[in-house]
This record gives C-alpha cells, structure tokens and sequence, in this order.
C-alpha cells in the first residue's frame, strides 16, 4: 500500500475532527481558515469557498479572495417541519448570501456565509433542532429517501430507518458541539466505534428507493437498499452496492459506476448491512489516492463475491437473492395529489434547487408564507425536499389548499402549471461561481440554455417531450449526469462533454457523444437528432432509448462512460 | 550615522570631531535629539567665557536665538534660512527645536525668533507642545528683557488660520517681551510672507547685536542631505509606474496603490518622509467656474508679473477645491450677501469650519453669483497648493521607486461631482503618465536608531501607508525589535488596505503582531483607540519595554488614540491623569512617540 494522502494525516492528528478549527475562526486578519481546518470544516458540514468572479481583480488590489462558506445540513430523508423551514430562511437571509440551495441529496445549503457569522449560523442551525454533522468529508453523507408522497406510512416507516441511520453512522466526536456550540473544549480522546479515528476513506453515501420510483438514482449510490414491498407491506430491501458518479477527466481510474446488486435483507438488518459495508469501506478502501477511493473502486478491486462475502462476514448472517424490482419513473411528480391518509401534497418545481429572491422572482418569500400558513395552522405537515432539487409541501389539509395555491401563484411557484417537461425535469449543479471544482457555468447557465434547446423541441413538435436533461460543471458529476438521457458536463468555461443514451429510469448510463464543444455546437447536434427522433420514433419511445435503439451511441460498460 | 565634515562648516577642531563621533556612534535619534539639547544647554552658559571656538563678544554675550516648531518641515526651513542669513551676517545665534529650547533659560534670553505652524485643530506641532505650555503656564517668567518677533504658518483653509503663532505672539508681550516687529501669517504659499518677515527680522538683529568676528551655533547633528534640489517649487517629472485600487467593490472608498519611479532624481528619501505633489485642477472642474462666472479660459490673464491663458491658472496655477477665508471674505463681499457675511464672524467659526469642511469654491460661486473678472478671480484664489503623502515603501525594499496610498476624495453633489485636487489627480493618472513631484522630509516620523527596538505602529486607513515602508526596512535591513501593525478602516471584505502583504509579513515574522478593527462591519462602531485600550497591557509592557510607538492618519483619530493611551497608561501604569500626561510628555521627549496626522 502506497503513502497515505496528507488528509490522513490531518483527520489523524485533528483530535477527532477539532484541529485548530477554533484557533481559526478566531483569526482576524484572513475570513480563510488555517489549511487543515479547511479540510476538517468539511467533516462539519461545511465548505471554504470564494467568489472566483472576483478572484483576479482582488489579487491585483492586493487582497485576499473573497471568502465565504456554505453550510449544508444533515437532513435524512429531506424532511423539515414547517417551522424548521421558517428557521432555516431567516438563517439563510440573515447570514447568507444566495438564498437557500435545495441540493441533489435532499437537504439544503447556504452559501456566502462569513467566517464571522459561521458559528451564529451554526447555532441557528442548532436551534431549531437540525445539525450539519457529516453533511461533507469522509463520512456517511446525507442519507436520501424516496419522497414517495401517495403511500405515507411506508414513507414514515422508511424514513424513521433513514433517520436510525443516519444518526448511527454518525461521528461521535463532541467536535461539532465544542467548534460551534459553547460546548467546553475537550482533549478529544473519545472513541469512534464505527468510523475509526481517520473516518472514512472518502465520502459514503446511502440511499432509499420505492418503485415504482427511482427519484434517489438508486444506482449511483454506495450503498442503495430498494424497498420490496408485499400486499402493502414492506418486506425489506434489494441491496445494491458500488454505484458513483465522480470521475476526472483523464483519469482512466476514475469512472462513474452503477451500483450492483447483491441480495436481500429484512428491514430489521438495515443497520447491520450499512455497518458492514461501511467498516469494509473503512479498511479495505484506498487511503493514499483519493481520486480513486470510493466504494466502487474497492468493489471493482476485489469483485463483488469477495465483498458479498466479506459484508455477510462482516454482518453476521447471509443476504436472501435479491427480489428484483420495477422502476417506472425518476422524476418528480408536480402539483395537488391526493395520500392515502386523505392529506394533500403540493410538488414544487424549484428551477436547480435555488430559492432566493432575485430579479422579480420572490421564491424565497413564497416558502416562507407558505412554511409560515403551515406552522400556524398545520405544524404537523412537512415540507420535503426531492433529490431532483425540488420541493414537496406534503400532509397539507384539504382546507388549506386554496391558501396555498394564492401564495404559489403570487410568488411564481406554480411552475409545472406552464413549464414543459423539459423545464421540470433538469438538474443542474452548483458550478460557478462558488464551486472550486467548476471548469464551467451550469446552474446560471440554464435560464439562458434551456430557452434554447426548448426551441428546438418545439420546432420539431417535441414541446412537451420529457427529456431528462443534467448538466454538471464538472466531471464530479454532482447531478447524476452519467444517468441522464442528455448530459452536459463541464470541460473548460463554455466547453462541454455531450454524453447521449441514458434511459429515464435512470437503470442504464450514458455514453460520450460528442467532445469538448460549445453551445452553437451542442444545439446543432441536438438539433440532427431530434429531427430524426420527431420522425422515426417508435410510439412513447424515450428518446434516450431511441438514441440507443437506432445505435447513434452504444450502451457501455460503465468504464469506459466516463467523460 | 557619522558627524564628519560633511557637516557644514563645523567648528570643532578635528580631534575633537573623533571624540564626538565617539559620543554619538550608534545612539538612536532619541539620544541625539537629548544630546542636541544638552550641547545647547552649555553653548547657552558660555556666555561669560564662552572657549576659543565660540567667538562671540564677551561683554554683551548677546545672542538670538531661533526656536521653531514643526511638523511637515516648513518651519523649520524658514527658521534655518534665517540661520543662515544671520550666520553669514556674522552674528551669534543659536537654532534651536522647541523640544530642545531649555525653557527655563527663557528669563535670560535677549533676543528670540520663533517660527511656528498650527496644526490639527489649532494645535501646536508635537515638537513644541511643551514650550506653548510652558509659556501658557503661570510657571511662565516675567520677560522684561526679551525682544521678540514671531511668524506664524498657517493654511488658511483652516478656520483656526496661524493661531498658535498668533497666541503666542500675544503671550510674550503680556509676559512683558518687546515686540521688534507685527506678527507674520504666512498661508500655504508660506514664503511669500515669510521672504519680508525674516529680512525684517535680519535687520532687527543687526541693531540689536553687535557683530562678532565669527558665528557659532549648534549644528544639527543629523546632516540633512538637502532634499532641496527638489522642491515644491522645482518639482521633479517622474513617472507613474502603476495605478491599482486597493479597494474592493463599487461603491464604498477608493484607494489607489502607485508605485512612482524616482530613477535620475537623486532623491534618497527614509522611511518616514513624504512625498509632495504638484496637483493640476479636474478638467471638468475649471470648465464648471468658466461657465458658473461667464468667463472665457481663452483671456490672456496677468498676475503678479506672469501672463497665462485663464484656463491655465486655474487649472495648474491657483487652488480651485479648498475654500479659505479670504475667498469666503471676497465672495462675501462681492457677492454683498449677509448671510455670508455673518459666517465670518468669530461666534459662527463652527458654521465656518463646517463649510470648509463640506464645500468647494464652485460650490459658492454657483449658489452666490457675482460679477468676476479674470483678473480679479486670479488674485483672489490662492496658489495652488502642492499635497504631501505620506511614502509607503523603503527604498531598501523598492530601490528607485517611491509607492504613495492615496484615498481618492471623489463625492457627489446636487451640482455634480466633486473631486480632491491632487488624489483625484494621482487617480486618474495612467502608468506611463508624468507627474511633479519633490521630497518632504519628515525627520520626527523615523524609526528608532536602534533595530532591537519595538515598534507600535497605529495607522488607520491611509494612516497605514508609512508603516508599509517601516515593515520593509526593518525587514531589509534584519531588524531584530518586533513589529506590531494596529490598522482599521470601514470594512474587513472590500477596505483591507495591502492584506495579502500584512499577512505574509506575519508568515515570514517581519511582523510580528497584528490588530484590526473593522468599524462598520458590525452593529456597534469599533476603531483602533478600541483596540488598544483593549489590549491596553501589551501596549504599557511593550512602552516599559523602550518601545516606540507611531500615530499615522486623520487628526482627530490621532486625538482619539492620545486619549486612549493615556487611559492606558492610567490603568496600567497606576498613575493619575497627570502622572499618564507626564509619561507621555516624556515618550515624546525621548522621541519615542511620533505622530503624523492630516
Ligand atoms: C450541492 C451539490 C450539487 C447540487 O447542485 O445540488 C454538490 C455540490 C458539490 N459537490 Fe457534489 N454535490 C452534490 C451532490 C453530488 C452527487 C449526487 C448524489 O450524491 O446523489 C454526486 C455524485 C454521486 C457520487 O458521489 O459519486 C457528487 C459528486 C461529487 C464529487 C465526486 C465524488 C467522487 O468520489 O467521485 C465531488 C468532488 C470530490 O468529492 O472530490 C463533489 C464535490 C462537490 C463540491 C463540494 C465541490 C468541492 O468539493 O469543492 C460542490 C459544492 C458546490 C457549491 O458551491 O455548492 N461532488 N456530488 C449536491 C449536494 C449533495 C448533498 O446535499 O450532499
Ligand atoms: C504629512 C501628510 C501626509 C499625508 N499622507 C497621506 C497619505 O498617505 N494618503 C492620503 O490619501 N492622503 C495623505 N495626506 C492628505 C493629502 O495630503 C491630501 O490632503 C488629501 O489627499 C486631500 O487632498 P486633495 O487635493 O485630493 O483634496 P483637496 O482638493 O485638498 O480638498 C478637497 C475639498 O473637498 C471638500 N471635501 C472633501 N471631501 C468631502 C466630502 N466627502 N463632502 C463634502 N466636501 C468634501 C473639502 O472641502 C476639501 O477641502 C497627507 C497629508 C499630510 C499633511
Ligand atoms: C493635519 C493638519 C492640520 C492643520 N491644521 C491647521 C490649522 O488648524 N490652522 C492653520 O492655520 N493651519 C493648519 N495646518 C496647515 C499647516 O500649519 C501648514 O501646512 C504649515 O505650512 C505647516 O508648517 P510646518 O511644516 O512647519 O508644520 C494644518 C496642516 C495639517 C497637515
Ligand atoms: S459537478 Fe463539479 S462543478 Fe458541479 S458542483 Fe459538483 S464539483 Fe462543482
């Protein structure tokens, strides 16, 4: 085994996630942190960012660049009581800067808060009864759960297992507690039971399906558990391991993986299967080269007996054959639907996640009268976040429907009523310009793009065609591009990989079409294409499927789909 | 720093030279200051049997004595001019800074010449606030045998235009001192009035003292190299290098970096020294006075001997952004408007300062008009002014250039904008452009002799720009004694004026300590006085400890300061007000707290 990276050796000597993160919040000449602690900030939930549009002309002025932090937090499932949600906007508008920033694993992020003002935001955070322990770094990161809004009490029963979960795989350190509460420092020698003094090799992620949907991308997690579910009853979950999406441009042992499946558990040995398949992460997984560190490497590496083996060793009892299971869709559903407890849910198209006030467009302040009407009158409802950066404003009485229908439509949130699916269905990630990762735009691209690529559906009689659309910008893929029917995914500032033949269930990953082009080029590709798909489609075919059917890209091994 | 015979004509035998270079080798400017004092102390009891090389008459013993006060050097190069003059007239004198004048010979003394500036608000200069004291004291002697003549510096765009001169020249003759000749006020345009008051005031000493056959006097043992090659007068042409904001954000305050190229000037300026420039007036500025008073720019204009277009006087000849008295007195009366009238009246001097403060000539020509003449309103305006910035770089760091932090005075009006003569100048000059500069020097704003000693360094805003020559010198030149930065401004994101600097320089320990207090970045103000008082114990332990402590920046932040380090040393120090009074009066003695404020 080669080097451990030097991150090893920062989450060795941090005194279990402490490192000099106090020291650094306290430093008045820099709004940075001290290098290591920017690293173990992550473990927190946080991220050390800057404005990179302002980058060069404040080296010229000779001063540092303009730092800030976002802070995401852990929120299984993305459930958030209406008065949670009140919270988290007046947090979000008092300390941030961007509004709030509905993510890709169902939780929330805010961006543009001040060293300053981060443990103020933390304890607010606090306050209202949410933390963002393990949000980021080398941890078991936000654990997603269908939204699933018709079947509530299977939604209840699986996210009270996303919730156990979450807080079991936990770190135990006070670390949190003590950088960001008034907790009195300690030496830190308590123990990790779980996640061992260094943590994790690299970030680990879980999540929950209910077919017939597959809004979590069930195959891009490490560990996805697809509840089977008999008569009505929830018989326990397939259990797929080894799925990812990150790869580097290049890097040829980097890919994106879909995870593979390898039996079935009872719901009772959820938290034994998550434990054993973590602390194989935990040893068996790359500690000296991060980029190729994930689960999925570690399963590749040692094939996928050994691991079923080696999680049933580690488990303490042999995994079922898997069950099989059906998806039929993966986006969200939009507007009034009806739960089987009588209660109504409202799905919300939030454009990429974000919900901020800007340009005429009051997002942010209809949540929050929307969050507000619920707190006072129906505290038991929740709003709900959809790993497609969305919004679900679920258990809502009948009688507050028409309130709420008032609000969405003052505050331009009734999106789904005019938008194409086109429209409804993208994800597009963070990008530029808070993103170190981005080489290009995304997310504040799409409102100039997607107007586009719309017309040239309409012109082909595709108007309300739904295509799914994810757009990253960069390999990292942090909109699950790889699953995507098209895909766009960032090379260099205005240059993009376009990556074709996905299907929509998200069950089978793209290929590269074209290279390194630009948006003239990537519209008139399309343009060919869907000239071809309007006339040679086969009734209700996708146009992923077509494009794979009529062989423009060949389904591959998922090795060779990276960028 | 060697005494050798660079000195102008020293009268010391060669021997005796060795022994002083002895006695002075290595002693930091506190010592030599003392030392300058001391020697004159005993130059002063030589009267009766002065020794073979102070030649002046026995019988009389008469003497004048030239004391000055000084901040930015004016004074002291009026009251050394004088020195020369009388010197080569073959008369015995003495000069002496007000710090160095032993008060307590007062009583003796025959014949004296005081040149003083005012500062701050109606402040005397830091070098002569113990003697304007002393003589305010009722410890004050009786002078029956003093003559005197007084000449005061001044900037008339100050409502307190020459005061200190003028309350002392009051003061000496209630003390019962003869007045040879009238007070003289000099403006900015200082030798204007200074040229007729020191030949009146050569004359008078030719009467009163007999001339002996050779001079003496205390030579100032810091050889200034004349920085007089240059001059406001003679500016050299030197060129911009690099214009670059230091600020971020629109909006908000804008600071310029410039980097200055000085190559072929000879000028050899210290950490510490200013720069002076010769501003032009804003284009659009001198076109707005045109129009306001349907003047044609074209006009050939005569004044005091010299012919230019209109536009050229107003443009690089006269001051057309700072109101003074004499303008508001002329407007007054032109435009025959009581209210105006009134301002000038001592019990509105607040309303006055208010209006120097916040206005600019265009602003009252506009609101008052009145029928001017080219003519008139070139002898109406004052000359146009040079500005001082304090320098930002050592050489030892930058070699030929010279970097300045200028605060671009930029402001909008309901009449248009208005900007700063010369910081809207050095704006808005492009790398490559030419501007006129010269050399200040500024021998009370040095570092300590002696590297091992500690600094303290309080300079917010562009106070700061001294202490950026400071760092890099003490850093070029290895200077053990620490550093410690005390800086503050609006805002930590967009004002951190040379951050990325500051904080290399506690990377690589040139400095070695560093306090901010950004004042608007949170609900209640908080400045630079905050932080020291808060840190009041390391500042008393590093003064106990021999530290020097500099204040750069606006006046009244200055003042502030000076009250906090007096509770400081109060609390910490265990004294009463006027014990802390003491100390800090003793710091300044010893040259070991400067200030340059503006
Ligand atoms: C906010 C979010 C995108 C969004 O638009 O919603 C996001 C944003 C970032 N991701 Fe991600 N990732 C987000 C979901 C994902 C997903 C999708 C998922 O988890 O379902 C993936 C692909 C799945 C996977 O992990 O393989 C993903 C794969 C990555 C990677 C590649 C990881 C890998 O091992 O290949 C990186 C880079 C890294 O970790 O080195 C990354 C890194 C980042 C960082 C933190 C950039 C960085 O490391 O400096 C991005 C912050 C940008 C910003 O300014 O906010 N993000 N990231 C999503 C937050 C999820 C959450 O709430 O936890
Ligand atoms: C020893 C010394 C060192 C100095 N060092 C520096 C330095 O390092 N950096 C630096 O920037 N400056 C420094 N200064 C100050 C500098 O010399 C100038 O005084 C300053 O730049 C303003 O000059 P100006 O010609 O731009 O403005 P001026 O033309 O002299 O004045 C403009 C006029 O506009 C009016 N005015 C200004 N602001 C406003 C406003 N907001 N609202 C209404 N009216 C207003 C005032 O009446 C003012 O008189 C120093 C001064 C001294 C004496
Ligand atoms: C910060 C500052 C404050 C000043 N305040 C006054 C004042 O109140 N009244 C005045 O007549 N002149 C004032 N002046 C002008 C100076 O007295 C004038 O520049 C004089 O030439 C300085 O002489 P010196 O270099 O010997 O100190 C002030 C100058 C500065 C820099
Ligand atoms: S995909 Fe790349 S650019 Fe987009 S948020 Fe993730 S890391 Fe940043």
């Amino acid at each position: 085994m080669n080097e451990p990276s030097d991150l090893e050796r920062i989450k060795r000597e941090s005194r279990h996630l402490r490192g000099s993160l106090r020291e650094s919040l306290a430093d008045p000449i820099t709004g940075a942190l001290h290098a290591d602690d920017v690293q173990l900030l992550k473990f927190h939930g946080g991220y050390q960012q800057d404005d990179r549009d302002v980058r060069e002309a404040r080296r010229l002025a000779k001063l540092e660049p303009d730092y800030s932090f976002f802070l995401r937090l852990r929120l299984p499932g993305g459930v958030l009581t209406p008065a949670q949600w009140l919270a988290m906007d007046a947090m979000a508008q008092r300390y941030g800067t961007r509004g709030l920033r509905l993510t890709t694993r169902q939780t929330i992020q805010t961006h543009g808060i001040r060293k300053v003002d981060l443990r103020a935001a933390a304890q607010a955070i606090h306050a209202c009864g949410l933390d963002t322990i393990a949000a980021c770094g080398d941890d078991n990161r936000n654990v997603v759960a269908a939204v699933n809004p018709l079947l509530s009490r299977l939604h209840a029963q699986i996210f009270g297992q996303a919730q156990a979960l979450s807080a079991h795989l936990r770190p135990k350190s006070r670390a949190w507690y003590e950088t960001w509460l008034d907790e009195p420092a300690t030496d830190g020698n308590e123990a990790e039971p779980l996640l061992g003094d260094t943590y994790l090799p690299r970030k680990f992620k879980i999540g929950f399906a209910v077919p017939p949907d597959n809004d979590i991308d069930v195959f891009s997690q490490d560990v996805g558990l697809v509840a089977i579910v008999a008569d009505g009853e929830l018989a326990g979950y397939d259990v797929l391991v080894g799925g990812g999406m990150g790869a580097s441009h290049g890097n040829t042992r980097t890919y994106p993986r879909m995870a593979s499946p390898i039996g079935f558990i009872t719901p009772d040995q959820v938290t034994a299967l998550a434990e054993a398949a973590l602390t194989l992460q935990r040893d068996h997984g790359d500690r000296s080269d991060r980029a190729h560190a994930r689960f999925k490497y570690t399963v590749d590496d040692h094939g996928l007996p050994w691991i079923k083996a080696e999680v049933e060793r580690r488990a303490g009892f042999a995994l079922r054959p898997s069950r099989g299971f059906e998806f039929a869709q993966r986006g969200d559903r939009f507007g009034w639907r009806r739960g089987e407890d009588g209660r109504w849910h409202l799905g919300l198209r939030i454009p990429f996640g974000r919900v901020q006030d800007k340009a005429g467009v009051t997002r942010q302040t209809g949540m929050r009268e929307v969050a507000a009407l619920l707190a006072g009158r129906a505290p038991d409802a929740q709003i709900r976040l959809t790993p497609n950066q969305n919004a679900l404003v679920a258990g809502v009485p009948a009688e507050l429907r028409e309130p709420i229908d008032a609000i969405v439509a003052t505050h331009d949130l009734a999106l789904h009523r005019a938008s194409s699916r086109l429209a409804l269905n993208t994800i597009a990630c963070v990008a530029l310009p808070t993103c170190g990762l981005a080489m290009a735009e995304s997310e504040r691209w799409m409102p100039t793009f997607l107007p586009r690529l719309q017309a040239l559906l309409d012109r082909h009689g595709l108007h309300g065609e739904p295509i799914d659309l994810r757009v990253s910008g960069c390999p990292n893929g942090c909109s699950r591009p790889y699953l995507a029917e098209v895909a766009l995914i960032g090379k260099a500032p205005g240059r993009y990989n376009l990556m074709l033949g996905g299907d929509h269930r998200g069950q089978r990953m793209n290929a590269l079409y074209r290279e390194n082009i630009t948006e003239p080029a990537i519209l008139a590709a399309l343009d060919g294409l869907l000239a071809r798909f309007a006339a040679e489609r086969e009734t209700g075919e996708h146009f992923g499927d077509f494009l794979v059917r009529t062989g423009v890209v060949m389904p591959r091994d998922s090795r060779e789909a990276a960028a | 720093m060697p005494v050798t015979a660079t000195s102008p004509r020293l009268p010391l035998p060669r021997e005796r030279l060795r022994h002083l270079e002895l006695l002075t080798h290595g002693l930091d400017s506190a010592g030599l200051w003392w030392l300058s004092g001391y020697t004159a102390g005993l130059a002063a009891r030589e009267n009766s049997a002065p020794d073979a090389h102070v030649a002046t008459e026995p019988e009389t013993g008469a003497r004048l004595a030239i004391v000055y006060g000084s901040q930015t050097g004016n004074s002291k190069r009026i009251a050394e001019q004088l020195q020369r003059q009388v010197e080569t007239a073959g008369l015995a004198v003495r000069l002496l800074r007000a710090d160095a004048y032993p008060v307590r010979e007062l009583a003796k003394e025959r014949l004296l010449y005081v040149v003083i500036s005012t500062q701050g608000d109606g402040d005397p200069p830091d070098d002569a606030r113990g003697f304007i004291d002393f003589l305010a004291s009722r410890r004050a002697p009786k002078l029956e045998s003093l003559s005197f003549a007084v000449l005061g510096l001044g900037d008339s765009s100050y409502p307190q235009f020459c005061v200190v001169g003028r309350k002392l020249d009051a003061r000496l003759a209630e003390l019962g001192a003869t007045r040879l000749f009238a007070f003289g006020e000099a403006d900015l345009d200082v030798d204007t009035i200074a040229e007729p008051w020191t030949q009146k005031a050569l004359t008078h000493a030719r009467e009163m003292l007999k001339a002996p056959a050779s001079a003496t006097n205390v030579t100032p043992l810091r050889p200034h190299a004349e920085s007089a090659t240059w001059s406001a007068a003679r500016p050299f042409e030197a060129e911009v290098l690099v214009n670059q904001r230091l600020t971020a954000g629109d909006g908000g305050k804008d600071v310029r970096h410039l980097e200055i190229d000085l190559a072929g000037s000879g000028l050899d300026y210290e950490p510490g020294d200013a720069l002076g420039i010769v501003p032009r007036n804003p284009g659009p500025l001198v076109e707005a006075v045109l129009d306001a008073l349907h003047l044609d720019g074209a006009t050939a204009t005569a004044h005091a001997g010299a012919t230019h277009s209109l536009r050229e006087w107003l443009t690089s000849k006269r001051e057309l952004t700072r109101l003074n008295r004499p303008l508001v007195a002329a407007l007054a009366q032109r435009s025959g408007d009581p209210a105006l009238q009134a301002l000038l009246q001592p019990e509105h001097a607040d309303a006055l300062r208010a209006l120097f403060e916040n206005h600019q000539p265009i602003d009252l020509l506009q609101k008052y008009p009145a029928s001017w003449s080219g003519d008139m309103l070139v002898a109406t305006l004052r000359p146009l002014a040079p500005r001082l910035y304090s320098i930002a770089s050592s050489r030892a760091a930058v070699e030929d250039e010279v970097h300045l932090a200028v605060a671009h005075v930029e402001y909008a009006t309901a009449a248009g904008t208005r900007w700063g003569a010369a910081s809207h100048w050095l704006a808005t000059r492009e790398e490559g452009d030419a501007i006129e500069v010269y050399l200040e020097r500024n021998e009370r704003f040095r570092l300590p002799g002696d590297p091992d000693r500690d600094v303290i360094m309080i300079g917010p805003g562009t106070g700061v720009a001294p202490f950026r020559a400071f760092v890099q010198h003490r850093a070029a030149i290895g200077a053990r004694g620490r550093n410690w930065l005390l800086f503050g401004n609006p805002h930590f994101r967009s004002d951190f004026l040379y951050q990325v600097e500051w904080q290399a320089a506690l990377r690589d320990g040139s400095l070695h300590r560093m306090d901010v207090a950004f004042s608007r970045d949170q609900a209640a103000k908080l400045y630079v006085q905050h932080r020291l008082r808060e840190h009041g114990r390391d500042v008393f332990d590093w003064l106990e400890n021999g530290a020097h402590l500099y204040v750069c920046g606006a006046t009244a932040m200055a003042r502030d300061v000076e009250d906090a380090l007096r509770d400081v040393i109060m609390k910490h120090g265990a004294g009463d007000a006027d014990a802390a009074g003491e100390y800090i009066a003793t710091l300044r003695e010893q040259h070991r707290y400067a200030r340059d404020v503006y």
